[in-house]
């Protein structure tokens, strides 16, 4: 079903932190792992050994250089994978309805069985958030692992996403940003997180929280230190002074 | 956007045999006997093979039907309805025509609206796209059709018509190729705002994220030399509307000339529509490194 | 909204059994459980790999190596039967042998030479998690030629540290993550210690934290530091020095913390004429003598109640002694190492310098951290509460993989000295079975005899001259030449100078060279391409110059091509392991921690004579050569196999080599005990792994801490208290100097004179890399670095189909003015050129990064045909190695001589001491040096891979 369900009450999405990414792709990894035993598995790798090998991953790394004006150049690693949108172009531009976001908590799927791999969808996400899987010729897409969050076989501290559940450096959050009270949207608002592509209207449920400014200027606040003394000879005096106090 | 052959392929004959459908159904030309049946025959085929060419760009073809069921929201879905009816209301009238030799006119032109429809759905789904600002524009609907009117008129032999269309056409397409260098920018989806860090100028992908290329590279992160650009579009321009206006516009156009404006314009028009693909930057460029 | 919304399965059954084992992809150990599905075939099948939530390593998480693990042990390129080489060496070309026939050549090749000259078996080890027990093979063997690869990893880390301290960030150390407000984390992308790194690095930025990276290169830990202090490689050690010169001259140093801990108070003979001179002052007991603050006389430094005098001073005999402390006060505030002098060779600006010392002061000294918890020294002071400095250091290659690496690591522990924040709440922590103090260690064997086993083990921490392996002719008495006077505490061994020694003939020539782990003709050799050639030259007689080659590993790796014979092992998840006490365990500060891996899976290599756990191996041929330990009294083997050995084998009574669920007297006991039956069974109902905690008061302080000290007796870490002082002198550098300035018995042979006089100085100091001084200094005017890549590990992460798509090739990235001026741009490629080779590679901009610096991600270029990869993979067409660029000698000096390209007291290779130029030239077809295709064993790799277990 094409249509997009009205506003929905609860959100649930991730909250990615780029100040503690460290970019270590294990996320990248771990969502493949688990996707490709799960529901939306296989996930496929074309050439797996070969010359060009060509996989479909649900979640991605990229790195980006920032040169600011002043300051030494910096690196920020930026995870990437589907932000659950609210009004999710890739919905609404499907054929058959294989694309949908769910009523009850805003995740955006695909059901395999009913994709003809047009690949417009793909088309109609600003993201990049949606790979067709190259055996399978179906698209597949971040399921914000909804065959773990709800999964009553699995002990309730592990129904997080895979991803969630992975990241070490604890880039990662994972919560209902439809209530304003939840973990994450206190994250949110405590960190300026924020839209990625906001011109896009699409209304991403992820959100981004900025990295921490980076080399500030400790220098202006820290004085330089006082010397006690200029030579050996003076340096052993002021240890015999404060030798005598100890 | 990757120049899929087959998505080329597709949108061309579709306009052309739509836009072929829809002259014979407008009775703006109406051949009689055998000439006419071929006229059906070639309006009818280029559409069925434009979608047949469309399937082949589907990961699974015989699913197909499940396409017509989204028509609310999906323009896909609709082009589908569409041209399904154009082509079912053509061939009732191509049939009523030929074998019955009934013209019904209204039939004629509700295939003619159909017919338009189905190529004004088709570049809706590209026009509907945010993520490609260049074709994110009413421009798009209105060249393909252009193109669907000025090829149908051209291969429905109505030189004169054809002629004037094409150069209006050209023109549409010259205008459509400056704004459309324009539209990225103007968008406002850019680097900074797709990552939410630093300034414009100082920011780039460092490292993708995987070395080799994947889905989204392939499909969607196409980039093509601004000087192949210039060329391909002195080419199109040429072959696919001035080349053939000017035949079409000469004083006396015999079916040799009509021939050779027939393959200039689809030549053209081929290299009009790789670009069409080939140009257009998708959004998700700005994570791989392409664009500001 | 929909009825037609599709039913989507939120509960499925993750899997039929959970399996609990420890990670092999790195040396971090994390836990893992691996989830097993039923599938077609009714086998349980491996299906998905987590973390371990309880596992005191990584509490659950897990990096992208580990959760690749299912994709590395179903590889392509796993091997699957022993062989027997067919084709020349090299070629790749094989047949498959049975086992029986393996184990036969084996004992073959190596039993003639334990009877007649067991130093000519050369037995190293890699990637090798088990070396307490390789190690104890060869010493049953008798071959003085043993070692893991250390030597050219870390050693320089490892030695500085526990000469220093008796412990090393490497493995064994950790900061403070709880505490900790200043972090500095010196040349390090990954370490060892990756996850609990990262979570670390989380905890600080959560806590508000701060977090200094210096590193020439901005990336992952560096990306995320607050601020980044973009170093030129090799000069940490001035930038060190230069701290503690601010800092001592701002009297910004714990005087309370040098005094009772450190031997800053200790006297040294200052009186150049002595023939003791340098050395400390020692009293009739053997112990270090201090100046009593209280009496003002000398006295035992660890007398009960003594306050050691930082200013002591004491002639006697006509000699003057002055303490450590003023040493090294005239030393460091010598204007020799003001910001404003170093600032120009560490590429930083001096008020940098000036202020990363104040804010280093600040965050020490400003606000201590106090846990209230009394605890007693081992004078028998109390003290009401544990008061510590909140700065914590980290590093890694990046200091340690220089020539100057050694000397750079002391200088940065004199740092945290200086500052008392070594063992303190909130600084650097040490983790069991640390500290241990250089004395503790075992003493280097090499004396080797036929039919003998060797008299102790292999590797061990020279105090003097007396400790090296030398000949009774002074020659080296091992092959890699580890604890000669070229390397005198190569305390891991020289695993980097193995086959290049052995093709040179010197020390002298060996008959089987047998590797464990290690793709030494690869990524872990330096000169590779004449490593390759080393393996294969032939001498007049047409024979091999390195007559024999046996390979155990578990893959169809680059070293694999060059065995005669290829033991083939199993993968992680098929075989038992053992990550002890005995050498790399997973304690952290606060407790001791061992853990296991047990087959979770049967190895299965369907049509083939199958593989075979290495260690198992091991026991066998052990018993089959009838070497003692491996062998009853009735010739019959020891052990089954090395579960049996692991629950079995005890190196001291009560003492094996896992420590939890022992036999105590009283039924099960943890860390001493007899063997235990059950013991494995118990760690596998565990989740494969045993911590046990330390008690709160013994926290800290630990080297010092009494109750500490028993508690690592009772642990069975030592056999009774051992409580020592820091070593900011560094006596056993100075009985070596000693040596070269004429003193002793045994001294350096003349070449070596002068070096070891200017860099094994007792107090730490900054030389510039060797070979630096024997360059044009424009000729190769840039540093060549590599880093680890997370998702990578070294070269055998190639085979995996998930990370190869990561990281498939590696271009050379040029920092912007380099970039800019060379006229390049993306795709482009360039010609690298050291003193000694050339590769010609893609190259790409970075604009993060130090301008007089290059790198590239490490091991990714694989030679075409290995890893059942296409010969046309990108890893062999664009990938490269730096390798190829970096020899493992120094080019020729003015007396013709050449040294090895490793630091002169440890050995360690110095790798990151590569210089380079580099010229834009057109794109080869592949990147160069290009290898002839080596042939593969096992075949290629399927096309398509869709992995899922299906029933
Ligand atoms: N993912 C992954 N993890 C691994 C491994 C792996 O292959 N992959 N290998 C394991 C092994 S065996 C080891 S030894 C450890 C090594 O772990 P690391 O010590 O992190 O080793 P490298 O990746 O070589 O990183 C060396 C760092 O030092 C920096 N550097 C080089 N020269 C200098 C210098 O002069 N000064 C300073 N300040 N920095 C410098 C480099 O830029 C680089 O960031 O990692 C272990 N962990
Ligand atoms: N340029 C450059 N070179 C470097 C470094 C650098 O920083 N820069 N770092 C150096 C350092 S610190 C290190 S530690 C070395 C690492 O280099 P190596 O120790 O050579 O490590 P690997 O490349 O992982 O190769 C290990 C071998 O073990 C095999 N193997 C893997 N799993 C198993 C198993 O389960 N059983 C058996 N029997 N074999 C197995 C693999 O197939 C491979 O042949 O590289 C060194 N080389
Ligand atoms: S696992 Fe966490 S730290 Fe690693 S790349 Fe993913 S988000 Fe970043
Ligand atoms: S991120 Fe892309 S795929 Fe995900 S909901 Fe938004 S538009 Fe759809
Ligand atoms: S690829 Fe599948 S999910 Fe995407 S739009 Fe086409 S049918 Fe829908
Ligand atoms: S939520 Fe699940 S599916 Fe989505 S990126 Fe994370 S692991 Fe992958
Ligand atoms: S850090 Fe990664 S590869 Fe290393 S042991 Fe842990 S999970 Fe395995
Ligand atoms: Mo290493």
């Amino acid at each position: 079903m094409t249509d997009l369900p009205p506003a929905l009450q609860v959100k649930l999405g991730l909250v990615i932190d780029l100040d503690t990414c460290v970019g270590c792709h294990a996320c990248v990894i771990a969502c493949k792992g688990w996707n490709t035993q799960g529901d939306a598995g296989p996930l496929a790798d074309a050439d797996a050994y070969g010359k060009a090998p060509e996989g479909a991953f649900l979640n991605r790394v990229h790195s980006f250089e920032l040169t600011p004006e002043t300051g030494p150049a910096q690196i920020v690693h930026f995870p990437k994978s589907c932000l659950h949108c609210e009004t999710a172009p890739c919905v609404t531009v499907c054929p058959t309805g294989a694309s949908y976001k769910r009523v009850e908590d805003g995740i955006v799927l695909v059901n395999e069985t009913d994709c003809i791999g047009c690949g417009l969808c793909a088309w109609a996400c600003p993201y990049g958030a949606r790979e067709m899987d190259p055996v399978e010729k179906v698209m597949k897409k971040c399921t914000l692992c909804v065959d773990r969050i709800y999964n009553e076989t699995l002990p309730e501290v592990d129904r997080v996403p895979a991803c969630v559940r992975t990241c070490p450096a604890g880039a990662r959050h994972f919560g209902d940003l439809g209530d304003p009270d939840s973990a994450v949207s206190q994250l949110v608002a405590e960190r300026g997180g924020y839209d990625l592509m906001p011109d896009q209207e699409t209304g991403p449920v992820n959100k981004y929280l900025p990295p921490r400014p980076r080399d500030a200027e400790i220098d202006i606040l820290a004085p330089f230190l006082e010397p006690v003394a200029e030579e050996p000879r003076g340096f052993m005096a002021w240890l015999d002074r404060t030798l005598e106090r100890i | 956007m990757h120049p899929a052959p087959s998505l080329i392929a597709f949108s061309l004959l579709s306009g052309l045999g739509f836009g072929l459908l829809a002259m014979l159904g407008l009775g703006i030309a109406a051949p009689e006997g055998l000439v006419g049946t071929v006229f059906w025959g070639l309006g009818l085929g280029l559409s069925g093979s434009a979608l047949l060419a469309s399937a082949f760009h589907l990961g699974h073809p015989e699913r197909a039907l499940k396409a017509f069921s989204q028509w609310r929201s999906s323009w896909l879905s609709r082009e589908a309805w569409l041209a399904s009816a154009a082509m079912a209301v053509f061939a009732l009238h191509a049939g009523l025509i030929t074998f019955a030799g009934w013209r019904i006119a209204p039939l004629g032109w509700l295939g003619a609206l159909l017919a338009l429809g189905t190529v004004g759905a088709t570049a809706m789904i590209y026009a509907q796209l945010r993520t490609v600002p260049r074709w994110h524009h009413w421009s798009t609907p209105a060249l393909f059709i252009g193109h669907a009117l000025a090829g149908g008129s051209l291969l429905a032999g109505k030189t004169v018509l054809a002629g004037i269309l094409l150069i209006a056409l050209g023109a549409g397409q010259l205008a459509a190729w400056w704004l459309g260098d324009r539209l990225f920018a103007r968008s406002g989806t850019s680097i900074t705002r797709a990552t939410g860090l630093g300034v414009p100028d100082g920011i780039r992908l460092w490292e993708a994220p995987h070395t080799g290329q994947n889905y989204l590279t392939r499909e969607m992160v196409f980039v093509i030399a601004r000087k192949h650009v210039a060329k391909l579009r002195v080419i199109a321009a040429v072959f696919g509307y001035a080349a053939p206006a000017v035949l079409l516009l000469l004083p006396s156009v015999d079916h040799a000339i009509a021939a050779v404006a027939v393959l200039c314009h689809i030549f053209g028009a081929a290299v009009s529509r790789w670009l069409f693909f080939a140009e257009a930057e998708h959004v998700v460029g700005l994570y791989y490194g392409r664009g500001r | 909204m929909s009825a037609s919304q599709p039913r989507t399965e939120t509960s499925p059954r993750i899997s039929d059994e959970i399996r609990k084992t420890t990670c092999y992809m790195c040396a971090c150990r994390c836990g893992i459980d691996v989830h097993l599905k039923k599938g077609a075939d009714g086998k349980k099948h491996v299906a998905y790999i987590e973390g371990n939530r309880d596992h005191p390593v990584n509490h659950g998480v897990l990096c992208a190596k580990g959760a690749a693990g299912i994709m590395q042990h179903l590889s392509p390129a796993r091997l699957r039967a022993p062989l027997r080489r067919t084709g020349p060496r090299g070629s790749g070309q094989f047949e498959e042998i049975s086992w029986d026939e393996a184990m036969e050549i084996a004992e073959g090749w190596l039993r003639p030479l334990r009877e007649t000259a067991p130093e000519k078996l050369a037995f190293f080890t890699g990637r090798d998690q088990s070396q307490s027990f390789t190690g104890l093979w060869a010493q049953a063997f008798g071959t003085p030629n043993y070692a893991a690869h250390g030597g050219f990893c870390s050693v320089n880390m490892a030695a500085a540290g526990i000469y220093t301290m008796g412990g090393s960030f490497w493995e064994f150390g950790q900061p403070d993550w709880e505490r900790t407000r200043l972090f500095l984390l010196f040349g390090v992308a990954e370490d060892h210690d990756s996850n609990p790194m990262k979570a670390g690095i989380a905890t600080l930025k959560a806590r508000g934290a701060k977090v200094i990276g210096v590193n020439p290169i901005r990336t992952g830990y560096n990306a995320v530091a607050d601020e980044w202090v973009g170093i030129t490689p090799g000069s940490d050690g001035l930038l060190v020095l230069s701290l503690v010169h601010c800092l001592l001259k701002a009297g910004k140093i714990d005087l309370d913390y040098l005094a009772r801990f450190t031997n800053a108070p200790v006297l040294v003979d200052a009186d150049p004429r002595s023939p003791q001179f340098g050395l400390l002052l020692r009293g009739e007991s053997g112990r270090q003598m201090v100046i009593d603050r209280r009496t003002g006389r000398p006295a035992d430094f660890d007398a009960e109640g003594v306050e050691p005098d930082l200013r002591g001073k004491l002639r006697r005999a006509g000699v003057t002694h002055r303490s450590v402390f003023q040493h090294i006060a005239e030393m460091y505030l010598s204007n020799d190492y003001a910001p404003e002098r170093v600032a120009g060779r560490t590429g930083l600006d001096a008020n940098r310098i000036h202020r990363l010392a104040a804010e280093i002061a600040r965050a020490a000294f400003d606000e201590p951290v106090v846990i209230e918890q009394p605890w007693t020294d081992f004078r028998g002071v109390r003290h009401e509460r544990m008061v510590g400095r909140p700065v914590s250091f980290h590093a890694m290659r990046g200091v340690s993989a220089h020539s100057n690496g050694f000397q750079t690591c002391r200088a940065l522990h004199l740092l945290q000295i200086l500052l008392g924040s070594v063992e303190v709440p909130g600084g650097t922590r040490f983790r069991p079975p640390y500290p241990k103090p250089a004395t503790a260690h075992p003493l280097p064997h090499a004396r080797s005899a036929p039919g003998q086993p060797l008299g102790g083990p292999h590797l061990g921490y020279p105090q003097g001259p007396d400790d090296l392996c030398l000949t009774d002719e002074d020659t080296p008495a091992r092959i890699d030449k580890a604890f000669s006077w070229e390397a005198p505490l190569s305390a891991h061994g020289m695993m980097h100078m193995v086959i290049s020694n052995a093709h040179a003939g010197d020390p002298y020539r060996i008959d089987t060279l047998f590797l464990y782990m290690a793709n030494m003709a690869w990524n872990s050799s330096m000169n590779t391409t004449q490593v390759m050639q080393m393996l294969t030259d032939t001498d007049a007689d047409g024979e091999y110059v390195i007559p024999r080659i046996i390979c155990a590993d578990a893959y169809s790796s680059e070293m694999v091509a060059f065995a005669d014979l290829v033991l083939p092992d199993t993968t992680y998840l098929e075989r038992h392991d053992c990550i002890s006490l005995l050498d790399r365990p997973i304690s952290d500060a606060d407790a001791a921690a061992d853990a296991i891996r047990w087959p979770v899976v049967e190895p299965e290599r369907p049509g083939a004579a199958g593989v075979r756990p290495f260690q198992d191996v091991l026991c066998d041929l052990g018993a089959q050569l009838s070497l003692p330990g491996f062998t009853e009294a009735d010739g019959s083997a020891r052990y089954a196999n090395y579960a049996d050995y692991i629950q079995n084998h005890e190196r001291r009574p009560g003492i094996g080599p896992l420590a939890g669920w022992r036999m105590g007297e009283s039924g099960v006991a943890h860390g001493r005990g007899g063997p235990n039956a059950a013991q494995i069974d118990s760690y596998i109902a565990n989740g494969g792994f045993w911590r046990g905690e330390i008690a709160p008061d013994a926290r800290f302080f630990k080297p010092w801490n009494m109750a500490y000290q028993d508690w690592a007796v009772r642990t069975g870490l030592i056999d009774g208290p051992q409580p020592y002082i820091f070593s900011l002198w560094c006596e056993p550098l100075r009985r070596f100097q000693l040596a070269a300035e004429g003193h002793g018995r045994r001294q350096p042979p003349e070449h070596l004179r002068a070096r070891i006089r200017e860099t094994f100085s007792p107090l730490p100091i900054w030389y510039p890399p060797l070979g630096d001084d024997q360059r044009a200094p424009d000729a190769y005017p840039l540093h060549a670095l590599s880093q680890r890549p997370m998702a990578m590990y070294h070269s055998w992460g190639s085979q995996n189909a998930w990370l190869r798509q990561i990281h498939g090739v590696n271009p050379l990235y040029l920092p912007t003015a380099l970039w800019q001026e060379g006229g390049f741009a993306e795709g482009d490629w360039a010609r690298v050129s050291s003193p000694h080779s050339q590769i010609t590679v893609p190259v790409a901009h970075m604009a993060a990064l130090n301008r007089d610096t290059v790198w590239t991600w490490n091991a990714i270029g694989k030679r075409r045909g290995a890893w059942a990869l296409h010969r046309e993979a990108p890893e062999a067409t664009q990938g490269f190695l730096l390798n190829h660029l970096i020899h493992e000698l120094l080019p020729p000096r003015g007396d013709g001589l050449r040294w090895a390209n490793s630091d002169p007291i440890t050995g360690q290779a110095a790798w990151f001491d590569l210089r380079v130029r580099i010229e834009k030239v057109a794109a080869p077809r592949v990147s160069q040096p290009a290898h002839q295709a080596q042939a593969s064993p096992v075949g290629r790799g399927p096309r398509d891979v869709a992995q899922k277990v299906t029933r």
